[in-house]
């Protein structure tokens, strides 16, 4: 009987020093921050090339040293637009950049599910995107229209995180909210997809076609689960609970100088039922309202 | 009816829309939202917008706190739907860059040097694909040369009509921008070779301020008149449907009115 349940210090003992990891999630929704969190509790982790459509998991990484490259089509935290870690480790020039569309991050993320070197795309053509990435190369069509694009390399992952509403020892998963964003093509990319998850449940919670038209990962890409009650706290897990836009304030501040102590508050401490303590409560999480635009 | 700037510049948005047919709209900011949902219930029926969140709403969404107000889905938009239906074409952004330059190419990355910017903001976002696919107007609350640069924008986030820019100069296929609206007046680009234009003056502004503003040069259309003002009808629909708590209010300092004092 497979059992790919493991802890969230498990997933990240997957992780060495030099790899290339995927961030599932949008911004400031469903990111799987227990993981994020533990990744940056290690001190021997470093050198990490990140891929994602950013918010707090690429800021907090940012912040803790962790990332020599970044490959990004935006960070934001959503309901405040702008990423001040981010923001300040980007200004200060301390990270390799490949700023993306966010259409070519998918268009890389697809390549590599597909096992070709790159698929063609329209945009970034014309752009300062092309500028800075000499590395991306332009493809003309063999067509008659002859058209040039931009020949966008797959992103080839060594390992994805997403956090998703439920799923099963097997590595099946279930994605409750209206957007499961680009789980799939993030757990496509990788050699190795782990999840955490709301609540774990038996294979037999998923005997329903209604539920599963919300499994857009399925369980051969996984290798392994960890339950994580809350487990994307401060970003919105839909529809369990929104964004903590109180929370976010108080960790924007906390940026430069201010940083290791909101570590010591918030991230040192590696057991999550105090997580949820320091941060108002499962009940007060669960009461947060999803974000409205 | 008296009106307020924004509500002018609420009015010339919608007016972005007139021939979208059934164009999905990407509404960024509360011009740009309280236009798209304008059009939608004025003259421009077919649009489909969403709840800013996932799902496609048969009618547009008031701005601001939403009380007891549920939006009316009528179907699903996940962003790899909008992914999707960027490569098609199908869509009209309206968005708020924060610089613009004379071929229309937009930025919302960094202001300064790439590798150690002066100020980061969002990164490209989905700019690059939106403007060589789908229509895409601006809006720009304050018109002046930091926003309208003298030479490219700092970070080409957004492709324009800049033939140094393309493969053998040729503009791609899908490139379409409209209309920039901004606290002084109404441009697009239908001067010679794409060249911005200016094609209305709100009441009050003379061509020369725009220009005075603007850090590069203009075209004008023949017989250059005023933005047309609100109906009474449209006042309604901004007032009492689509913006209740009067988030426009704050689009602009002190909410100036739309017919401009003289000083």
């Amino acid at each position: 009987m497979i059992n790919k349940e493991m802890s969230v210090r498990d997933i990240v003992d997957q992780m060495t020093s030099g790899m290339t990891i995927g961030i599932a999630g949008w911004g400031g929704r469903r990111k799987p921050m227990a993981i994020v969190r533990e990744m940056v509790r290690r001190d021997d982790l470093a050198d990490l090339t990140i891929v994602a459509y950013g918010g707090c998991d690429v800021g907090m990484l940012a912040s803790a040293g962790k990332i020599k490259k970044l490959i990004f089509g935006f960070v934001s935290l959503d309901i405040i637009p702008l990423e001040q870690h981010f923001r300040r480790a980007r200004q200060a020039g301390e990270l390799d950049i490949m700023e993306l569309d966010e259409g070519m991050l998918q268009m890389g993320l697809k390549a590599a599910a597909s096992r070709v070197p790159f698929l063609p795309i329209r945009a970034g053509m014309g752009t300062d995107i092309l500028t800075h990435n000499p590395e991306l190369k332009t493809i003309k069509s063999p067509y008659a229209d002859s058209e040039t694009f931009v020949a966008m390399p797959a992103l080839k992952l060594d390992i994805a995180i997403g956090h998703v509403n439920k799923a099963d020892k097997l590595g099946n998963s279930w994605i409750y909210g209206p957007d499961p964003f680009f789980d799939e093509w993030f757990c496509r990319a990788a050699v190795k997809a782990y999840l955490s998850c709301e609540e774990l449940v038996d294979t037999s919670d998923f005997n329903s076609p209604d539920m599963a038209i919300k499994m857009p990962i399925e369980r051969s890409l996984v290798h392994g689960v960890a339950h994580v009650r809350c487990g994307a706290h401060p970003t919105s897990c839909a529809p369990d609970y929104g964004i903590d836009v109180g929370h976010l304030k108080k960790y924007s501040k906390a940026v430069g100088d201010a940083f290791p102590t909101y570590v010591e508050d918030f991230v040192s401490d590696a057991d999550h039922t105090n997580y949820l303590t320091a941060v108002g409560g499962e009940d007060h999480i669960r009461t947060l309202a999803l974000p409205v635009f | 009816m008296t009106y307020s700037l924004a509500e002018l510049c609420i009015v010339a948005g919608a007016e972005c829309f007139r021939n979208d047919g059934e164009n999905m709209t990407t509404l960024i900011g509360v011009v740009p939202r309280i236009s798209g949902g304008l059009a939608k219930l004025s003259f421009a029926p077919g649009l489909m917008m969403t709840d800013g969140e996932a799902y496609l709403v048969s009618e547009p969404v008031p701005v601001g706190p939403r009380g007891d107000y549920k939006p009316k889905i009528e179907g699903i938009m996940t962003y790899e739907r909008v992914f999707d239906i960027v490569a098609r074409g199908q869509r009209h952004c309206f968005v708020g860059p924060v610089q613009i330059d004379r071929y229309g190419q937009m930025n919302i990355s960094v202001i300064g040097d790439y590798a150690k910017p002066k100020v980061a903001l969002l990164g490209a976002r989905g700019f690059p694909g939106n403007s060589i696919n789908n229509i895409n107007s601006m809006f720009v609350p304050n018109h002046n040369t930091k926003a309208f640069v003298a030479g490219e924008v700092d970070m080409v986030a957004s492709v324009g009509y800049n033939p140094a820019r393309y493969p053998d100069g040729k503009k791609p296929p899908y490139l379409d921008l409209r209309r920039i609206i901004t606290n002084l007046c109404v441009m697009d680009f239908g001067g010679k070779d794409n060249n911005v234009r200016v094609i209305s003056l709100h009441p009050g502004v003379t061509f020369g301020e725009v220009q005075e503003n603007t850090g590069f040069p203009l075209e004008r259309i023949k017989n250059l008149g005023d933005t047309p003002a609100p109906t009474d009808a449209q006042l309604t629909i901004i007032r009492d449907v689509m913006d209740p708590h009067d988030l426009r209010a704050s689009v602009f300092k002190d909410n100036p009115p739309g017919v401009r004092e003289a000083s």
